[in-house]
C-alpha cells in the first residue's frame, strides 16, 4: 500500500531521515517506534505531505501510496491528503459543534447535501465508536468532550472522507488508560477497512494492535518485520536494547 | 488552605482597593454628566430632545433637540466602519495567513505608524486634500461631509482594528490548521473555515473597539464634516457628530444655561454608548478566557 524509497529529509541543513526504505501493506497495522528524536514523526509526515508547511523541510526519495507518486511534482496535494487521514498527537477539534466537526471534510470536498452530510457523521462517528456517547447531542461543542472522546472525535474527522490509509501520531499519548484501550480496539477494528500507520511509544502498545513493526535509530530504519517475531526475537542488538527498555 | 503571608494579602487588598477605585471614579464620571445634563429636562420634553432634529441652542428661540447630532455621530461613524472593516480584517489575514514573514516583518511597522499619525494632523489632511477630492468626484459644492469624516476616521481606527483581529488570528492553535490541511483543505478553505472562524471572538472585539474609538473621536470629524447640524439625507451631506459639538459649544456657554445642560446631555449619550460598547468587549473577551 505504502511505498516508499531511500527517503531522506532535511530541516534546514540538518538531516533527520537517512534512506528510508519501507513497504507497508494495506490493512495491515504498521507501528513506528524508536527513540525521541529518531524521525518518526518527521517520516509519518512525508506520506501526506505535512512537510510541505514546514518552509525550511527538504525531501528527496520516493513513496508511493495507492497509485499516487506522492512527491511528483504532478501530484495533486489535495487528492492525497483525501486518501490519506491523519491523527494528531494532541486531540485538535476544531471549535466547532461535534457535526461540523466530522462534516468539515465532506464539505470542503464538496458535499453539501444535508441527509447525505448526516449519514457521512452517523457512519464516521460509529466507525470512531463514539456515536453512542454522543449522538443525542451532536450540536454540542466539542471543546466540552474529554480528552478521550475528543481524540475519537478526531479520528471520525479524519474517517469522514474515506481515506485509504490513516496516519497516527501517538495518539494516545494525551489519555489515560481508559481511553486509551477504547482508541486500541477502535483501531484493530479499523484495519479491517482503513491502512493504519501508528507511531508509539508504548511497546507494550505496538505489541497489541500492530502486525508489523519498524524500528527506526537516528533517522535510520534499523529493524522491520511482523510484530510477533521482532518482539520475540529482534534480529539487532538496538532493536533488542530498545524493547527491553535498556535506553530509550 | 494555609495562611496566606501578610505582604500577599497587603497586595492582593491593594489590586482590589484600585479596581474598585477605577469603577467608582467611572459611576462619578457619568453621575457628574447626568446630574447637570437632566436639568435639560425642565426645557424640554426628553422626546423632543431625543428625537426631535432641531438644534437651535442658540437662536432666539433655542431648541436643544440632538438626533440630528446622534444620527451625524452614527453616520460617520458606521460609514467608517464599513470601509475600515474589510480593510483591518482583510490586512489582518494577509499579514498573519498569507505573507510571507519577512513581508508582514515591513508592513506590521508601516501600520503602527498610521496608528501614532495624531487625529490634527489627518484632520487637517481630510479638510485640506480629500475635500476637495469629494468635491470633484461627487460634484458636490463642498467636499466636508459625512463621506470625508468617515473616509479619515476610517483611516484611523483601521490599525486598531488590524492589530487586534491579527492577535487573535496569530493566536489561533497550529492544531486546528495542520488538522483541516491534513483533511486535504485548500490555504484559503482553512483560512476561511477554521482560522477566521477560531478567531472570531478576538475580531468582534476589534471591530466594537474600533467603533468605540470612532464614536468618540472629536477632532478629526469636527475638521472633515462641514460641522452643519442638518439632518443628514446620504453621506454627501455635511454633518456633525455629538463629540464635535461639545467640543465646539462648550468653550462659549454660559455655565448654568439650558445650553450648558444640553451639551452635558449630549456627554451623557456619547458616555453611554462608549460604555456599552466597551462592555461588549470585554465580556467576549471574559467568554473567550472561560471556555
Ligand atoms: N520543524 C522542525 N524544524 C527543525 N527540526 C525539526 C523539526 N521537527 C523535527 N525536527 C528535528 O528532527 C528530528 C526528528 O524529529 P521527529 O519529530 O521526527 O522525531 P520523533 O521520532 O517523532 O520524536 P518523538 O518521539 O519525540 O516525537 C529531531 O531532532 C527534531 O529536533
Ligand atoms: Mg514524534
Amino acid at each position: 500500500m505504502i511505498h516508499s524509497r531511500d527517503v531522506n529529509l532535511w530541516y534546514g541543513r540538518k538531516q533527520v531521515l537517512f534512506d528510508v526504505t519501507l513497504d507497508i501493506l494495506a490493512n495491515c497495522t504498521t507501528s513506528l517506534i524508536g527513540p525521541s528524536g529518531c524521525g518518526k514523526t518527521s517520516f509519518l509526515r512525508c506520506i501526506n505531505r505535512m512537510n510541505d508547511i514546514i518552509h525550511s523541510c527538504r525531501v528527496s526519495g520516493e513513496i508511493r501510496v495507492g497509485g499516487i507518486e506522492v512527491y511528483s511534482p504532478k501530484t495533486d496535494v489535495v487528492m492525497l491528503r483525501k486518501k490519506v487521514g491523519m491523527v494528531f498527537q494532541v486531540p485538535n477539534p476544531f471549535p466547532k459543534s461535534i457535526y461540523e466537526n466530522v462534516a468539515y471534510g465532506p464539505m470542503i470536498h464538496g458535499k453539501n447535501d444535508r441527509r447525505k452530510l448526516d449519514a457521512v457523521v452517523e457512519r464516521s462517528l460509529r466507525e470512531a465508536a463514539l456515536w453512542d456517547e454522543v449522538k443525542d447531542d451532536l450540536q454540542k461543542s466539542a471543546m466540552e468532550l474529554s480528552g478521550g472522546q475528543k481524540q475519537r472525535l478526531c479520528i471520525a474527522r479524519a474517517l469522514s472522507i474515506e481515506p485509504e490509509v490513516l496516519l497516527m501520531d501517538e495518539p494516545c499519548s494525551a489519555l489515560d488508560p481508559i481511553a486509551t484501550a477504547k482508541i486500541e480496539d477502535l483501531i484493530n477494528k479499523l484495519k479491517e477497512k482503513y491502512t493504519v500507520v501508528i507511531v508509539t511509544h508504548n511497546i507494550q502498545q505496538a505489541a497489541r494492535i500492530s502486525d508489523y513493526t519498524a524500528y527506526f535509530y537516528l533517522g535510520k530504519i534499523i529493524e522491520f518485520g511482523k510484530t510477533s517475531e521482532m518482539f520475540e526475537k529482534p534480529k539487532e542488538k538496538s532493536t533488542e536494547m530498545y524493547l527491553t527498555g535498556r535506553f530509550g | 488552605m494555609g495562611q496566606k503571608k501578610l505582604s500577599e494579602r497587603a497586595i492582593e487588598w491593594g489590586a482590589s482597593a484600585v479596581a474598585h477605585a477605577s469603577i467608582l471614579i467611572i459611576a462619578l464620571i457619568f453621575l457628574f454628566l447626568f446630574a447637570e445634563g437632566y436639568k435639560i429636562f425642565a426645557y424640554d420634553d426628553p422626546l423632543h430632545i431625543f428625537f426631535g432634529t432641531d438644534w437651535q441652542p442658540t437662536s432666539q428661540n433655542p431648541r436643544y433637540e440632538m438626533l440630528a447630532l446622534i444620527v451625524g455621530s452614527l453616520v460617520v461613524t458606521l460609514g467608517a466602519m464599513l470601509i475600515a472593516i474589510p480593510l483591518g480584517v482583510g490586512c489582518a489575514i494577509y499579514l498573519s495567513e498569507i505573507a510571507p514573514p519577512h513581508l508582514a516583518e515591513i508592513l506590521k511597522p508601516i501600520i503602527e505608524i498610521l496608528a501614532g499619525i495624531p487625529s490634527v494632523v489627518l484632520g487637517f489632511f481630510a479638510l485640506v486634500v480629500l475635500a476637495p477630492l469629494i468635491s470633484l468626484a461627487f460634484g458636490v459644492p463642498s467636499g466636508l461631509t459625512a463621506l470625508n469624516g468617515a473616509l479619515i476616521l476610517a483611516v484611523m481606527i483601521l490599525p486598531t482594528i488590524e492589530t487586534i483581529s491579527e492577535d487573535a488570528l496569530r493566536a489561533v492553535p497550529k492544531g486546528f490548521r495542520e488538522a483541516s490541511f491534513a483533511m486535504g483543505a485548500t490555504h484559503w478553505e482553512t483560512i476561511r473555515h477554521v482560522a477566521v472562524p477560531a478567531a472570531m471572538p478576538g475580531i468582534t472585539v476589534a471591530i466594537l473597539l474600533g467603533f468605540g474609538r470612532a464614536i468618540g473621536e472629536t477632532m478629526v470629524v469636527l475638521m472633515a464634516t462641514g460641522n452643519a447640524s442638518i439632518m443628514p439625507t446620504g453621506l454627501l451631506d455635511p454633518v456633525r457628530a455629538m463629540t464635535s459639538t461639545i467640543a465646539s459649544e462648550m468653550g462659549e456657554v454660559a455655565q448654568g444655561s439650558a445650553h450648558y445642560f444640553a451639551l452635558f446631555m449630549v456627554g451623557c449619550i456619547l458616555f453611554a454608548i462608549s460604555f456599552a460598547v466597551n462592555l461588549a468587549a470585554s465580556m467576549i473577551v471574559k467568554r473567550g478566557q472561560n471556555s
